[in-house]
């Protein structure tokens, strides 16, 4: 399927309504990245898969390509083609793919 | 403007919930059977929540005017356990018979497990034997793409399912397109953190057009909003979109794929 249908908005429109939305939440993620570097353990040796994958999805941002919320969501997919046997114990999702996925 | 909420767990909300959806337009609920948010430990909980299902919750809505419909099925978290869930499975067609019941669901993945897939599969088998409706639930987060992908061969390698009669939810950017692209219906879960904002899901829309897409709120135990639908309406509205379009997405089609199951009547 193709992109069929534009937003009715237009550019000067689309700023005008989700610019400010937006900006606080680049600011929400840049604090979260500060945050980490707070932490009262300190930063581990190795960065959890989670952090890590956020700042890969990041640079998709400004790629200057297209389609950027279907690559981040894939990025943050588990592509690995095996199925476990069962779930027990694992039941929540994590929201990125551990680093072995990929 | 009327609307229809096509995916709402009910069970999870206060009878206030239900005034407000009846005072922005909600007409009709349709509730699949889900996970509670703990595992059941007996097959006579599950009977009790199908007796929810369809006896309480209907008379609960229409103190407010609201039509409901449910779904019956055991959920994907708790179909990892095949042996249970297939005492659970046993009590099921009994459910089927029961006037506002619209067919199985939401059954699905979770954790794209073996032990969930045989249950998925024992499932459509049983919604093909008694001819009904397919609601499926896809995985969250990292596990959905797969996920998706696993259930939508598991409903099509059999040959006997039409797609039509079949909703998959819970779609995103990385779905849509494959779903709606094998004949399947689609929704757009509209939640605050997990899953479609309203604005992703307009955005959606504006990519991939109105034909087989649904919107709905889930409206869970979890942090969801019962008025999601009438909020992405405000946000259509907001977008210049017309009010043919955003009848058709949130009153037309989920009517449409609803009344395919002969329990579905809305009055005219």
């Amino acid at each position: 399927m193709k992109y069929d249908v534009s937003c009715p908005l237009s550019y000067g429109e689309i700023v005008d309504h989700y610019f400010l939305e937006h900006r606080a939440k680049l600011i929400d993620i840049a604090a979260f990245l500060d945050r980490l570097e707070r932490a009262s353990d300190g930063t581990p040796a190795h960065e959890d898969f989670r952090v890590t994958a956020l700042r890969d999805a990041l640079a998709l941002l400004s790629d200057g390509q297209g389609e950027r919320a279907k690559r981040v969501l894939a990025h943050l997919s588990d592509d690995r083609e095996a199925l476990s046997e069962t779930a027990a114990g694992t039941k929540g999702a994590l929201g990125a793919a551990p680093e072995s996925s990929k | 403007m009327n609307y229809i909420e096509p995916h709402g767990h009910m069970v999870s909300r206060t009878t206030a919930d239900y005034e407000q959806m009846a005072l922005a337009g909600c007409v009709a609920i349709s509730e699949p059977a889900f996970w509670a948010g703990f595992d059941r430990d007996s097959v006579r909980g599950f009977y009790d929540y199908f007796r929810q299902l369809t006896e309480y919750e209907p008379a609960r809505a229409k103190k407010f005017g609201i039509q409901h419909f449910c779904w019956i099925c055991i959920n994907p978290k708790e179909g990892d356990a095949p042996g249970f869930a297939r005492e659970v499975i046993e009590i099921i067609p009994d459910f089927l018979q029961k006037p506002n019941v619209l067919g199985v669901g939401e059954i699905g993945l979770n954790k794209n497990t073996k032990n969930e897939l045989i249950i998925l599969e024992e499932q459509i088998d049983l919604a093909v034997k008694h001819n009904q409706l397919i609601l499926v639930h896809t995985p969250h987060l990292e596990d959905k793409r797969k996920g998706t992908r696993i259930i939508m061969d598991a409903l099509l390698s059999r040959g006997d399912v039409d797609p039509g009669r079949v909703l998959i939810d819970h779609v995103e950017e990385h779905t849509v397109a494959e779903v709606l692209d094998k004949g399947f219906w689609a929704g757009m879960t509209l939640y605050p953190e997990t899953k479609c904002t309203s604005q992703r899901a307009a955005d959606i829309i504006e990519m991939y057009g109105t034909e087989r897409l649904w919107m709905n709120s889930a409206c869970d135990w979890g942090i969801s909003d019962p008025l999601a639908v009438p909020k992405a309406r405000m946000e259509l509205k907001r977008r210049g979109h017309s009010e043919a379009v955003i009848k058709t997405l949130t009153y037309d089609n989920p009517h449409t794929f609803l009344s395919q199951s002969p329990n579905f009547t809305l009055p005219a």
